[in-house]
């Protein structure tokens, strides 16, 4: 082995024995909790499932104006950029 | 039932996708009435449930743009890309390549990467079962030959990068009735997997997209973690904690 490969080695050991010691602790901490970090996507598994679990073909008129002419209504402004808030301004009609 | 003249369809397809074609050769309506008219209501159908379909794979995309705008840039993408499996739970696949094209969402560059979140999280959904491997395998692993350690991830693993906050934009408007605030200044690079029942997403910590990247590649613990910055501790306390890793092979 070369000194740099040593050096890595030792490196990569360490970062495991770091790691299993960290799930360790957590899992004392925790008991029988949920996970304490992330994101679960708990009880929204409907939603990931997605298409092909609900019947999809209801008979919703879709008018077929194909002009342009819709302008994001939803969440979005609540997102900041660093130039300011979000813009929701006609994003189509420019 | 007569066979339709066209043997693979492509003509009654294209008419099923273009509200201006006339309806195919060879169709009869009950009691005779006008074809046209009874293939536009198929046709709508068609579309509507295939609308359906994305505003059901997609959600929190719905909610960031709204349902009339995502409806219509569904509708959009139906008509340049119509369905090529069967299987309704693979259609979608490029619509978030589509949305980074679609020009009425330029002013939403965030759109497109929350669509592959959100894409992740369907596959991550749809993947095959796996046990998790159990840590004490781990700890068995003489320290001198973790190096050249090779892990199989949780067939459920997918991982999402992007310049954008996606999974603080993903998680507020998919869990919060009233929407936090998100700042766009820091992107997130994101893992999806599903150890066992319920699809999960985290936060990558620095170089943990390159690292658990390679991985996926086959390459070993060691080759792997040549990314620079990487806090390979978090990274592996990730994957360990989240139970993402099937097997290993040292």
């Amino acid at each position: 082995m070369t000194d740099l490969k040593k050096q890595s080695a030792i490196m990569i050991a360490a970062a495991f024995a770091a790691a299993l010691s960290a799930v360790d602790d957590a899992s004392a901490a925790k008991g029988d909790q949920e996970k304490c970090y992330g994101v679960s996507l708990k009880g929204k598994n409907d939603c990931a499932a997605g298409p092909g679990t609900t019947c999809a073909g209801s008979a919703t008129k879709d008018y077929q104006g194909d002009a342009w002419k819709y302008v994001a209504k939803g969440t979005c402004a609540s997102i900041t950029t660093p130039k300011g808030k979000g813009s929701l301004e006609p994003i189509a009609s420019k | 039932m007569t066979p339709l003249p066209d043997k693979n369809c492509t003509a009654f397809t294209d008419a099923l996708f273009n509200p201006n074609a006339r309806p195919p050769d060879g169709l009869k309506a009950w009691h005779n009435g006008p074809v046209a008219k009874r293939f536009a209501v198929y046709r709508n159908n068609v579309v509507v449930g295939l609308i359906d379909a994305l505003a059901e794979r997609f959600p929190v995309c719905l909610r960031l743009v709204g349902a009339a705008f995502f409806r219509a840039m569904a509708k959009s993408f139906v008509r340049a890309s119509p369905p090529r499996s069967p299987i309704l739970a693979e259609y979608g696949d490029d619509f978030p390549e589509f949305i980074a094209t679609f020009d009425p969402t330029r002013e939403l560059p965030y759109l497109a990467d929350v669509a592959r979140l959100e894409w992740a999280i369907g596959r991550a959904y749809h993947a095959t079962d796996a046990t998790p491997l159990p840590l004490e395998a781990v700890r068995a692993i003489p320290a001198n030959a973790l190096g050249d350690a090779i892990f199989t991830l949780h067939p459920s693993v997918q991982i999402v990068s992007s310049h954008f906050p996606i999974l603080s934009i993903w998680s507020t408007n998919a869990f919060d009735i009233a929407v936090q605030e998100v700042s766009l200044e820091r992107g997130e690079d994101v893992l999806v997997l599903r150890p066992d029942l319920e699809v999960e997403a985290y936060l990558l910590p620095p170089g943990g997209f390159s690292f658990i990247a390679a991985l996926i590649k086959g390459e070993t613990v060691s080759a792997a973690s040549s990314t620079d910055p990487l806090d390979l501790p978090a990274c592996l306390g990730l994957l360990f904690s989240t139970a993402a890793i099937t097997a290993i092979a040292a």
